[in-house]
């Protein structure tokens, strides 16, 4: 996924360039990002740079996605065949000798190895492979290497695959191809899902990492931590979500400390996470609302909604922009902060900050990225990592002149199908995501009168040619079985996905997709393959 | 290269860039002229008329917010020839409409009724006649009085230069000019988004935030800053309270960079759930698998937890605790979580949802 595959391509994972330099690019290659649902004020800027600006759009995307009218050229891929078509069109940039070779030879390593890798990918091959027709492949290849800058956008339909890592490597090795990374208005931009996924990627709430994304396996980082926080450190890289789920399944985590995530309608294969939560001897849950997952704890805590604290988020350009309370809390509640500090305190680890700045003012010691930020400075606008010192202005696009690894490294990157295709008893391929006026697990956006009225319940996308054989009537109910539950569901008879293709979203607790969806991992990013599993349809 | 170039505004020199309009001269030197169409970033259309001024040897009144500044050029701005003329126009726009400040909800943050004031219009010299449309109230977001709307335009050019949704437009000519979706449409049953731009530009009361109505008067609403906690964005928002919720959320254009004023129907409508009734407000013990929940004191959640988790550690080691962090909690947060897994736990046992 996006920080495992960007690190090792680049040396840092994170939107490379900003969110306003999309919209005076020259060309933008969206690929498995919905942007005008998920992050629609990015979207709106995409269609600006498209009709106002005469910036040429690439849409490689599955879906009939709005963007698709705005694109001067759409492939539609089969989901889960992105490392072939990105293969395809570097197999064309190569061979018409439209890579950028300055670039190449000054900036990068690996070059040898991907063009030996990607010359089996010819655009006929690639048409076998993924159903984009050869034609529309030289011509994306070509608009995307002429296009003076040209910018990367990408989200979950990048990386939520078994090869996630790879899709993300295959993005970076285009955009060095051509030149595009280092360069304002270029680069390969991951649009993160939630609003602070940055932020919480780059405080250490990773396994293997502290703060910064210094490793909990180096010597001396462990030691200036060690020091930093009056603790012995262990040196051994911690379990992954899914790890830790499947360690609970074995009985060898026995306690399970949630603060404001909601895995039991997030995670995949949802009935085989509930039997493991349940072996649990002791489950903490913090959040504002009984979630299906805090109803299985043993305590459930109180706690703040952003509305109700101080604080910063990290937004996906890697800019850090404060939280501010506006409203006292319901009740008892207390913000997360205080809530952990209070319990560490408690077991003789005192934590005893003041203030959320307090804590930034520490966060600023030991994060070399954020070392710069201060509340005072952020007072008006935000601040983008790294900025290293109080008078450093923050950094707009990453891997000017350098990279953070030094040189930019091409991975030579084969396809691999995805893990459960259709067969014949499960014969329709189903991709989940997210509905513009839903989020996530849906706790908050059910919760408010404007989104659910536009959008009251979950529907399942069929094509009109399938819904027309299996005899189902738009707003009919059908049942939606894969090889690990079953899900009832209103359908909504649309051309969106191609024939033989179903969507869903997750964001509805009446109708849990995640029964459904294949928990198969990425191998280094531990992803599950959300985009893709085989399902079978029929009226209910 | 192009060079500064000078022109008079109003007795004053003035140095200007070269195709800008005298608008931005004038305001660049804090010389005030009304305007109501105008709509920094969008296409100046010049429909409102209000910003006239005078411009030696030019025909007649220029619009200030089209007409860009020449070299020499002599500009005025507040002779009485062009108040008369602003009264004149403002008179013809609150004539046109239903413009009864008593019952409208945008009564002391409205455009039109601060020019009236402006001008010390005591009432207009013409009858006044509206369409006597029927308001559009057909959900839950956004109310349209068009007996309200001056025609600025303000609200398509959101819709289509700066969101570029395509829903909004005129329709019909002359004084049956109207806007709206395509086929007259009530939002509700049009392609519209529901990002709120239109209603958040509207300079009168035509365009509104429906659940905003009767929720508070301009003046008694608390403003805070903050950054919306929906997607990766990062939008700037204002939260509006009043009595401990949240009566409207605004984007502010004067925040720059990530979204420039802009927000999508989850920021601007969906924040309901913070005073919902289903928020947990005590902590909650469940003392034996199985068992029901019992409200507890925080002290005691504390001291369980503590005591349960210290034995865990005890008997199984710390490997055997793990914690989930969130995307959705701030950085602060994030980094206690952290620190206290590893710091206070001893275990490197903690992931949140970014995979998801």
């Amino acid at each position: 996924m996006t920080v495992a595959g960007l690190a090792a391509t680049f040396g840092s994972g994170a939107m490379t360039n900003s969110i306003d330099e999309l919209e005076s690019t020259d060309l933008i290659l969206a690929t498995g990002t919905n942007t005008t649902e998920n992050h629609p004020v990015i979207g709106a800027k995409v269609k600006r740079a498209v009709r106002r600006h005469g910036t040429k759009l690439i849409v490689i995307d599955p879906r009939e996605i709005d963007l698709v009218k705005y694109a001067d050229i759409w492939l539609r891929q089969k989901p889960g065949t992105d490392v072939a078509v990105f293969n395809g069109l570097m197999n064309v940039i190569i061979a018409e000798g439209l890579y950028d070779k300055e670039y190449v030879a000054g900036r990068t390593e690996g070059f040898e190895a991907l063009k030996a890798v990607v010359a089996k990918y010819t655009p006929e091959s690639v048409e076998k492979i993924s159903g984009v027709p050869a034609e529309d492949l030289k011509k994306a290849a070509r608009m995307y290497a002429q296009a003076g800058r040209a910018s990367i956008i990408y989200a979950m339909g990048i990386t939520q695959h078994i090869t996630g890592t790879d899709n993300v490597k295959s993005t970076a090795n285009l955009s060095m191809l051509c030149g595009n990374v280092g360069i304002e208005g270029g680069g390969v931009n991951p649009l993160r899902g939630q609003n602070n996924v940055q932020g919480a990627c780059d405080m250490g709430a990773l396994p293997n990492v502290y703060p910064a994304y210094q490793p909990v396996a180096g010597e001396d980082v462990r030691k200036k931590f060690e020091a930093a926080w009056k603790a012995a450190l262990s040196p051994k890289p911690g379990l992954t979500l899914m790890e830790i789920m499947a360690a609970a399944g074995s009985g060898k985590i026995k306690a399970l400390y949630v603060m404001g995530e909601n895995p039991l309608l997030s995670d995949p294969d949802l009935q085989h996470v509930a039997k493991e939560l349940q072996k649990l001897d002791l489950m903490i849950v913090q959040d504002i609302f009984l979630t299906e997952t805090a109803q299985m704890a043993d305590v459930v805590l109180p706690a703040c909604a952003f509305a109700e604290k101080e604080g910063t988020f990290t937004n996906t350009e890697r800019r850090v922009q404060r939280v501010r309370k506006a409203l006292e809390p319901p009740g008892e509640a207390r913000a997360d902060w205080e809530i952990i500090c209070g319990i560490s305190s408690r077991m003789g680890y005192p934590m005893t900050y003041a203030s959320a700045q307090e804590i930034f003012e520490e966060i600023r010691t030991v994060t070399p990225s954020y070392a710069g930020i201060t509340y005072d400075r952020l007072e008006k606008e935000g601040l983008q990592w790294p900025c290293p010192t109080v008078s450093h202005s923050g950094t707009k696009f990453l891997h000017k002149d350098k990279f953070s690894r030094g040189l930019g490294l091409f991975t030579a990157l084969e396809y691999i199908p995805p893990n459960e295709l259709p067969d014949q008893e499960y014969p329709f391929l189903l991709s989940t995501g997210r509905v513009l006026y839903h989020y996530h697990t849906g706790t908050m956006t059910t919760r408010a009168r404007g989104p659910v009225e536009r959008c009251p319940e979950s529907l399942v996308e069929i094509h009109p040619e399938d819904a027309g054989k299996l005899g189902i009537a738009d707003g009919q109910k059908v049942r939606v079985t894969s090889r690990r539950g079953t899900v009832e569901v209103k359908a909504r008879i649309t051309e969106k996905s191609a024939p033989g293709s179903i969507f869903m979203n997750f964001h509805f607790t009446e109708a849990p997709v995640n029964f459904l969806t294949n928990p198969a991992l990425d191998p280094t990013g531990k992803i599950p393959e959300y985009k893709v599993c085989a399902v079978k349809l029929e009226a209910a | 290269m192009d060079t500064k170039i000078t022109v008079t505004i109003d007795g004053q020199e003035v140095s200007a860039d070269p195709g800008q309009t005298i608008l931005e001269a004038a305001r660049s030197q804090g010389i005030y002229i009304p305007t109501l169409c105008h709509y920094s970033k969008t296409t100046n259309v010049g429909a409102c008329r209000v910003c006239v001024v005078e411009v030696e040897n030019a025909r007649s009144y220029v619009a200030s917010c089209c007409a860009p500044v020449t070299p020499g050029m002599v500009i005025r701005t507040n002779t009485p020839a062009i108040r008369a003329a602003q009264k004149m126009i403002i008179e013809l726009l609150w004539s046109s409409g239903d413009h009864n400040c008593l019952t409208c909800e945008q009564n002391g943050a409205c455009e039109l009724q601060d020019l009236v004031y402006w001008l010390q219009i005591d009432k207009p010299r013409f009858p006044i006649e509206h369409h006597g449309y029927e308001m559009d109230n057909s959900n839950t977001m956004i109310t349209r009085d068009l007996n309200k709307c001056i025609l600025c335009g303000r609200c398509i050019r959101a819709c289509n230069e700066i969101q570029v949704n395509e829903v909004l437009d005129f329709a019909n000519r002359g004084s049956y000019a109207k806007v709206g979706p395509a086929f007259d449409a009530d939002y509700i049953d049009s392609s519209c988004v529901f990002c709120g731009e239109c209603a958040q530009v509207c300079p009168t009361g035509a365009i509104t935030f429906k659940q905003a109505k009767f929720a508070g008067r301009p003046w008694e609403l608390s403003k805070t800053r903050t950054t919306c906690a929906y997607c990766g964005v990062g939008c700037q928002i204002d939260l509006y309270t009043k009595d401990n919720k949240i009566v409207k959320v605004m984007g502010n254009r004067q925040y720059g960079p990530p979204n420039e004023g802009s927000l999508c129907v989850k920021g601007r409508f969906g924040m309901d759930f913070i005073s919902h009734p289903d928020r947990i407000s005590k902590p909650l013990i469940r003392h034996q698998k199985g068992e029901a929940f019992k409200e507890a004191a925080w002290d005691e959640a504390y001291a369980f937890i503590a005591q349960r988790l210290a034995a865990v550690k005890k008997e199984y080691g710390p490997d055997s605790i793990a914690g989930l962090s969130s995307a959705r909690c701030t950085n602060e947060e994030n980094y206690v979580f952290q620190k206290f897994l590893r710091g206070g736990i001893g275990t490197n046992n903690i992931d949140h949802c970014a995979r998801l």
